[in-house]
């Protein structure tokens, strides 16, 4: 007893770990199946996403930068066209006068802005000889400064941003002319460095992304907004004099190790000598690609979370499912061998019966040899031949009670024999009739029936045919006791078919017992008096046949089964089994 | 005094062929038994019995077997089956193979003495048409 407990508690732990590894397999497969194909799509439609965003904004920026290259160097070309303009038309003579340059100035600060600070005159030893502005610079020297010498060799300079005599930084435009005697002379003027500024500080992207200028030195020209690394890239290869084209535009992402990733624009402006240039920072660039990122991983692990989920509950509820079938499916089986049991019990009553008929008749036909004997003459005096007549009468009512009894037993036991015949319907119907009748008195059943007379007869296993009459025909007795009542059954050509109806007037069959009634096993009658098959044996004969049984009834009016065998019946295979004899 | 009519008894139990044969003897027919198949077609074959009474179930060689080979050999000879039970499905196929009825087991003697003078009767018709004569000791 002990180890049928263990036995069984470990046949149940091993079920539960095969139910336990069924649900993760499923979860599995599940999760795997759903979310695959949701981090391809992903990665696809975001490695493509990333890339032609990246370049929209590339090309943005680069388009931006151009039309800033453009507008600066025009600025700056209107600028000198200023001063060279002024230059040309005056002479040095003319300039040379403190008051004609303050109206010029005033003049071009009109037409202008603010843009011209002041404007002096430089003779060729670097002494400005006129001058007009806000600092007191007449007379100044530049003869030792940077612009001075760079400008007496050039027809048009135009300098880096310097501090020089003021202290503020600034850059000037000169331009050198020559007096009719070959002397040398330079109109300078400055340009202010604010409304210079401007132009550039104007180009503002996002929240990081901004411009500057800057020249072959590393030195700002404009004020930049944020810190630059100046020291790495594209301004690295421009400082160590690497020359660019004036259309060349460079579009170029750093990364530093540190973070902070950038993406920079660089243009050349005033002939190679400036280099403008726009930063941003790549998170700011790519802001809506972050978004894009965060939404979509976002989506990704809710979505993720709910297949997951999903996924248990489902498993979960389906191994349940499956854990419930084979539950029925067990006590199924269970119901199966107890019914084969009950098979093989027949079978064995059958054996039993063969083989003592056998003896039975032995006995039998050896007390009709003595009864024999006792005629003769020898006996016929005999006092007690009575009594021996008596006994051997006995013997042959006793033997012809076993008779029956073996008989009634191997009748129960025998299978039915698929062996088809023509056979005409309304004779097995009148059979099965004449045979139920002794029964059906006791119950206080009547018969009736409606034969149609045409009936053409049909290729089916009589015995088969049998059997579902008889069955029925008890079922409805069976129905109608203890109170009575009557069974009509009919038949007639309907179509391809002959149906037969069978009929009565019983209680009916409760709504929720009429889609089980055909099912094995299913049974009302109580434990030990049906086997619930008697019905879904029939069914499986009738389908066998090509037919249709159905039933259809009414609580407390009654039932009526239908059986519809077709006509031209085809001929199924025999089962092998089936054809066994009992002899 | 032994009449002419011979009937052969086929079965497997001999105690049961034995008496039932006695019995028989007893009402002056000349009756005789085979314990097999294989044996009443040998007897069949010497000593052309009128009626045969055929057990259905026997080992090696059944009744339906037996009766097949019987009436090849003999169609004139009348064949009454012997069955267990109610096995109508087997005495019916008997019938149609030509025999000429069947008894159930244990039968009466007087059942089977009818069978074997229908039997014998209509044995006689089938030979010749003369007018049927029963031997008298089958007249009961």
């Amino acid at each position: 007893m002990k180890d049928a407990n263990s036995s069984g508690a470990r046949e149940h732990q091993d079920q539960a770990k095969y139910y336990r590894s069924l649900t993760i397999n499923m979860v599995l497969i599940i999760v795997v199946v759903s979310i695959m194909p949701l981090v391809l799509a992903s990665v696809t439609i975001g490695y493509f996403f990333d890339v032609s965003y990246k370049e929209k904004v590339a090309d943005h920026v680069v388009t931006l930068i151009k039309k800033h290259q453009q507008s600066i160097d025009g600025f700056l070309r209107q600028r000198v066209a200023n001063i060279r303009s002024l230059a040309r038309i005056f002479t040095f003579d003319q300039l040379n006068n403190d008051t004609f340059l303050k109206e010029r100035l005033i003049v071009l600060q009109e037409e202008y802005g603010p843009i011209f600070v002041d404007i002096g005159l430089v003779d060729d030893k670097g002494i400005q000889v006129a001058y007009a502005g806000p600092y007191s610079l007449k007379n100044a020297d530049y003869s030792k400064s940077e612009w001075f010498r760079q400008s007496i060799e050039t027809d048009v300079y135009v300098s880096d941003v310097f501090f020089g005599l003021r202290g503020i930084p600034h850059f000037i435009i000169a331009v050198r002319r020559e007096t009719e005697d070959g002397k040398k002379w330079i109109l300078r003027a400055t340009v202010d460095f604010e409304s210079f500024n401007s132009l550039v500080e104007n180009v503002r992207i996002g929240k990081t992304g901004f411009a500057f200028i800057l020249n072959r030195k590393g030195e700002f020209q404009t004020k930049p907004r944020f810190e630059v690394s100046k020291t790495t890239g594209p301004f690295l290869e421009f400082m160590s004099g690497k020359l660019f084209r004036s259309d060349q535009i460079e579009y170029v992402e750093q990364s530093f190790e540190s973070g902070g990733d950038t993406i920079n624009v660089i243009a050349p402006l005033k002939g190679g000598d400036w280099l403008l240039a726009f930063q941003q920072n790549s998170s700011d660039a790519y802001k809506v690609l972050e978004y894009a990122r965060y939404i979509t991983l976002g989506i990704f692990w809710f979505g993720g979370l709910g297949v997951i989920i999903v996924a248990i509950l489902l498993s979960k509820r389906m191994v349940r499912h499956i854990a419930r079938a084979d539950l029925e499916k067990e006590m199924m089986n269970e119901q199966v061998i107890e019914a084969g049991k009950l098979a093989s019990l027949g079978e064995l009553a059958a054996g039993i019966a063969h083989e003592i008929n056998n003896p039975v008749a032995i006995m039998a036909e050896e007390a009709g040899w003595i009864e024999d004997l006792l005629t003769e003459e020898e006996f016929k005096e005999s006092e007690n031949l009575d009594e021996f007549k008596r006994a051997l009468n006995q013997i042959r009512t006793q033997g012809k009670r076993c008779k029956e009894i073996t008989h009634k037993l191997l009748s129960f036991a025998r299978k039915t024999d698929p062996t088809v015949k023509n056979v005409q319907l309304n004779e097995m119907i009148e059979d099965v009739v004449s045979l139920s009748e002794q029964r059906a008195k006791y119950a206080n059943v009547k018969f009736f029936s409606d034969l149609d007379e045409n009936l053409p007869t049909v290729d089916v296993s009589p015995s088969e045919i049998q059997q579902v009459l008889l069955n029925l025909v008890n079922n409805a007795v069976d129905a109608l006791e203890p109170k009575g009542g009557k069974i009509t059954i009919s038949s007639k050509v309907q179509n391809d078919f002959i149906v037969i109806d069978v009929a009565d007037d019983g209680p009916g069959i409760p709504k929720a017992n009429l889609s089980r009634i055909f099912d094995p096993f299913f049974t009302t009658k109580p434990v030990g008096k049906g086997t619930g098959l008697g019905l879904s044996i029939c069914y499986g004969i009738i389908k066998k046949m090509g037919g249709e049984i159905s039933v259809s009834s009414a609580v407390s009016i009654g039932t009526t089964f239908h059986i519809r065998v077709p006509l031209g019946i085809k001929k199924t295979e025999n089962n092998g089994d089936q054809t066994q004899e009992m002899t | 005094m032994v009449s002419e009519f011979k009937v052969l008894l086929v079965d497997d139990e001999e105690d049961f062929a034995n008496t039932l044969v006695k019995r028989l003897n007893k009402r002056k027919l000349n009756a005789s038994y085979a314990l097999s198949g294989k044996e009443a077609i040998r007897v069949v074959g010497e000593t052309d019995p009128d009626v045969v009474v055929l057990d259905v179930k026997m080992p090696d060689m059944d009744g339906i077997e037996t009766l097949k080979q019987i009436k090849a050999i003999k169609p004139s000879i009348e064949v009454i089956m012997l069955t267990g039970h109610a096995n109508v499905e087997v005495a019916i196929r008997g019938m149609e193979l030509g025999a000429f009825d069947y008894l159930m087991k244990p039968m009466e003697i007087d059942e089977l003495l009818y069978k074997l003078q229908d039997a014998y009767k209509k044995k006689c018709c089938n030979i010749d048409d003369k007018e049927c004569e029963i031997p008298s000791s089958l007249k009961i």
